[in-house]
């Protein structure tokens, strides 16, 4: 086992994400149920896949036109989500695994070696690596469909090949620095951060940018349905550009020096900052200031990655550790050990964690799910490589494969996972086996439905939601039949000590120098409670007799 | 161990030697983020779209007329036919599909006031020369003389037909009920037993077949029952009613035209109180009319625009105007309520689409599958502000929104009167009335 475990107590149940079954089928008989539990359970389980938040209690509208409304809209939404769930039979492909069949059999003691003849060829074909040892060490990035590959050498050495064929793309020698490459929404286009400036390149290899603002820059992240580039830097500036207009968004100094690791959130394009002191920021282009700060490690954050429903984020630090949190509660689940600082992290599609520590690799499944109520503490990994003496810079998953793709400092290595990928794509979003056409309609649309810089924020689904306050104030202005509230009557008469609300009220209002009605009402109020208390009081003192009695309170 | 890893065949996305790409779906929440941004900026795409393809103007039909226009009638048994009644006492019928004048003659001597078709596809025509006269389109001569007709000892108003009886009524001083079988039996008369005023339009509902309604000068509006002969009830607004029009779905509503620049709808069952106010023309309505959906009406008024209403709102959905076309005296849905046609003073009969950027013509199931695609989205998000501006924006003539900017300057001065007013009397103890009652004065059964 290449990972230590902070903690050796748990149960071993769950090794390596084989589950243990709960209950036993021992008879062919199907257990009965009844029609309308299977279709309640059908409903549930739609609901809970598919459904778009909490359902609208209808029965308590009084507007007859609304409720009717609202109820064939909740109806609409129903029937859809048991559409989505019933066409789910249709998804061509099963996802990939790796099952140990005895007790005695380990996932992470599977090598590459062992998987290959139990694969397709084709899949097996996948598997590869790339000797190129003298201007490394190496960071990769896949196109959003995973068919092309883009490999920068730190000595300035940039290439782009489809994977898939062993086709080189382009092939450039800079001669200077590159800290980061990075695919721009499809494979026609990537940005290098080279030396000084951050260029953006054709896929033939011909400059096309050079993207004066952006100055020494480490770190870059694309995020795709926005066509904004981000970017941040030794001076700690992370810079928005939108690569369709060219516009520079916003420009906010972090004021946290230079970041060691930055990734977005798939689900919100939210970006994730790690620092030097071991925080790790949340940005949006609406805000000069992190969205939100968490202390993660007690040292450099060296890599952060975030699943892609945005649930969950792992981080890795100096401090020799890994943690899980929660990005919905900002609360940690878990943390484990690593022996050396994990230089990079990567969550893949279907939730398996790749850790690239010194010249080593493990692929962790199961650190969180969804579905669990309480996230348990994993006691090995799933899979692991490396020890060859490869010093890892990058890991990075091929989207919709089972893929791992690693480069280091003698150049990348594309290994088999089984599990990793998503099996089913969705042609009509990111198509891995797009043909130009294809391509082209796609960036046509994804262009006109670009979003704007506004829409980002934690909360992706603020959009469209209405303003109820203001919409209630405005109700209120309009109906001037209403009957004007009467303060008095909404204090209740409690008759308590210190603050009552009376009190409080007669604090900020009743203190004017005017005798009208309502002074005199609140008098009034006012002299009945303290009556009240009074003869409380009395009450109390009298039970407790004339010794104990001069203690009673009010 | 047990080893499965994902494997595609790349002839599975696409067989070899075939152009066709396939496409299969996963419909994951996961796969699909940004949802809602996605579907906003969808919509307000969309919503742009429509008003960039937005062109109501179609034609005007032939050469129209030499006077203004001041009534149109359509034949319930076709769809193409159309006839138009002019200022100088011209009846022309019009073939919609080639939108070419097929007949006319000179009906009347002076300003032809009412007409409609019977449903042996015969036009009656009425006018103030006290006679109602009944031509056949179909299978006469241009400037035929009439089959029949009825003279009358006052002129005429308004002429409707009965949905299955071979009878129409036509209205002056009184309502007259006509047999079209019988040419010279007197006819039976209808009216409320007091009023003195002119009746000004007559109108028979189509599905409770003996019931008609009549608006009148003296500001009323009066439903009949033909079964007692007796009428039902009188409804006397602040203003007098310009046209009546029942839905054609909903057999008890029915919309009035009023001087008042409003279109008020009324359950006949429960006229105390109006169904719905719609507000936005600023000169008296002249004519009303639902569609045969019954979910809309078009409004002619003579601010010189024609406007589009759904009836539940309270606002137009659309407003058509064009540089030359004067006060709007008549319009019509066509009866696949996918046109418009409106008569007007300058003597023009204009044929407008009933959704400005809608465009005829076949479309594939694609374009079908977009368009209802970007409909349902622009109505889910149409409380976005930004989309509602764009949605809501026209181009409306100067005079008519100065003249709107003045009308709510003038509404304001009112009310804000009223409230100092209720300030400092009793009134300030009474409910205010509620703008669906305010405009009646008085209901009489």
């Amino acid at each position: 086992m290449e990972v230590d475990l902070v903690d050796e107590t748990g149960q071993q149940t769950h090794f390596n994400g084989a589950l243990p079954i709960d209950e036993a089928r021992t008879q062919l008989a199907t257990r009965t149920m009844s029609k309308e539990a299977a279709q309640i359970k059908r409903r549930k389980e739609a609901e809970k896949a598919y459904g778009r938040g909490r359902k609208i209690n209808v029965n308590g509208i009084r507007d007859k036109k609304l409720r009717g409304n609202l109820k064939s809209l909740e109806k609409k939404n129903q029937d859809a989500s048991l559409k989505l769930k019933d066409a789910e039979i249709l998804h061509e492909n099963t996802e990939g695994f790796l099952e140990p069949e005895n007790e005695l059999e380990r996932t992470y003691k599977i090598r590459q070696e062992d998987i290959i003849p139990d694969v397709a060829v084709e899949t097996a074909k996948k598997k590869f690596s790339l000797k190129l040892d003298a201007l490394g060490p190496y960071v990769c990035d896949y196109t959003r469909n995973g068919r092309e590959l883009l490999l920068a050498g730190r000595k300035g050495h940039v290439a782009t090949m489809e994977w898939r064929e062993g086709k080189l793309g382009c092939e450039l020698q800079l001669g200077e620095t590159v800290r980061d490459a990075k695919w721009l929404h499809n494979n026609q286009l990537f940005a290098v951060a080279q030396k000084k400036y951050v260029y953006i390149y054709d896929r033939a290899g011909v400059e096309i940018h050079c993207l004066k603002k952006h100055v020494e820059i480490l770190n870059m992240e694309f995020l795709p349905y926005h066509y904004l580039l981000a970017t941040v830097g030794n001076p700690g500036v992370l810079r928005y550009q939108d690569i369709s207009t060219g516009q520079i968004v916003i420009e906010m100094p972090t004021k946290l020096g230079s970041p060691t690791s930055l990734t977005q959130n798939p689900r919100n394009a939210i970006l994730h900052m790690g620092h030097q002191n071991g925080t790790v920021t949340l940005w949006s282009p609406n805000s000069t200031t992190p969205l939100v700060k968490m202390l993660a490690h007690r040292g450099p954050v060296r890599g952060v990655a975030v699943d892609r429903e945005g649930r969950y984020m792992v981080s890795t630090g100096q401090d020799l550790k890994m943690s899980v949190w929660d990005i919905r509660m900002y609360k940690e689940v878990n943390t484990y050990f690593t022996r050396t600082p994990a230089s990079s992290v990567a969550i893949s599609d279907r939730g398996l964690t790749a850790v690239g520590w010194g010249t080593q690799t493990s692929i962790w499944r199961g650190l969180f799910s969804k579905d669990a109520l309480e996230q348990e503490k994993i006691q090995s990994p799933y899979m692991s490589w490396g020890g060859d003496g490869q010093r890892i810079e990058r890991v990075k998953w091929c989207p919709f494969e089972d893929l791992l793709g690693i480069s280091h400092n003698e150049g990348f290595s594309s290994i088999i996972v089984p599990g990793a990928g998503e099996p089913n794509y969705d042609a009509l979003e990111v198509n891995p086996y797009e043909n130009t056409k294809q391509r082209q309609e796609t960036e046509v649309r994804s262009l006109l439905n670009k979003l704007q810089p506004e829409m980002i924020s934690l909360n992706p689904n603020f959009i469209g939601n209405i303003d109820l306050v203001s919409a209630e104030q405005r109700k209120a202005e309009q109906d001037l039949d209403k009957k004007p509230v009467e303060v008095l009557d909404t204090i209740k008469n409690r008759g308590r000590g210190k603050n009552s609300s009376l009190r409080k009220y007669l604090r900020k209002k009743g203190g004017k120098n005017v005798i009208d009605e309502r002074r005199l009402k609140i008098e009034e109020l006012k002299k009945s409670q303290k009556e009240r208390q009074n003869k409380r009081l009395e009450e109390t003192q009298e039970s407790l007799g004339p010794a104990l009695g001069r203690f009673a309170r009010k | 161990m047990k080893i499965k890893a994902l494997s595609r065949p790349v002839a599975s996305a696409q067989a070899p030697g075939s152009d066709v790409a396939r496409a299969p779906r996963n419909l994951d929440p996961a796969l699909h983020p940004f949802e809602r941004a996605r579907e906003y900026t969808r919509a307000l795409n969309a919503t742009k779209l429509e008003r960039m393809f937005a062109a109501p103007f179609i034609a005007q039909l032939g050469k129209g007329h030499v006077d203004g226009v001041y009534t149109l009638a359509k034949d319930p048994n076709s769809l193409e036919r159309f006839a138009s009644g002019s200022g100088d006492g011209i009846v022309k019928v019009w073939d919609l599909t080639t939108r070419a004048e097929t007949w006319s003659t000179s009906a009347h001597e002076n300003i032809v006031k009412g007409m409609c078709w019977t449903r042996d596809k015969k036009l009656l025509t009425c006018a103030a020369d006290r006679t109602v006269k009944l031509f056949d389109p179909y299978n006469t001569a241009v400037n035929a003389t009439p089959t029949a007709t009825w003279l009358g000892t006052n002129a005429f108003t308004s002429v409707s037909h009965h949905r299955s009886r071979n009878a129409f009524a036509a209205s002056s001083g009184v309502i007259s009920i006509y047999d079209l079988e019988k040419s010279n039996a007197p006819p039976d008369v209808l009216k409320w037993p007091n009023s003195t005023d002119t009746i000004t339009n007559v109108s028979f509902n189509q599905i409770e077949s003996s019931i008609l309604a009549s608006t009148s000068t003296d500001r009323s509006i009066v439903l009949y029952d033909l079964r007692t002969s007796m009428p039902l009830a009188r409804t006397t607004l602040r203003f007098a009613s310009n046209a009546i029009s029942w839905n054609p779905m909903e057999a008890f509503n029915f919309a009035v035209a009023n001087e008042d620049h409003n279109i008020y709808i009324f359950d006949m069952r429960k006229m105390n109180r109006a169904m719905n106010v719609l507000k936005d023309h600023v000169a008296a309505v002249m004519d009303v009319e639902f569609s045969p959906t019954g979910e809309e009406l078009v409004s002619a008024s003579y601010d010189r625009t024609v406007r589009l209403w759904s009836r539940m709102k309270g606002h137009s959905r659309d407003i058509y105007h064009t540089k030359r076309m004067q006060r709007v005296f008549s319009t019509r849905w066509t009866p696949d309520s996918k046109y418009i046609l409106s008569g007007s003073d300058d003597g023009n009969i204009r044929l407008w689409r009933a959704k400005a950027s809608e465009r005829g013509g076949i479309k594939s199931a694609k374009q079908r599958q977009a368009l209802q695609y970007s409909e349902a989205l622009t109505e889910r998000y149409e409380h976005m502000p930004e989309i509602k501006r764009i949605k809501r924006h026209r181009h409306v003539p100067q005079v008519v929104k100065k003249a709107g900017e003045i009308k709510s300057d003038e509404l304001k001065a009112i009310k804000r009167k009223q409230e100092n007013e209720r300030k400092h009397t009793k009134a300030q103890f009474m409910k205010r009335r509620n703008e669906r009652e305010k405009m009646i004065l008085a209901t009489e059964t």
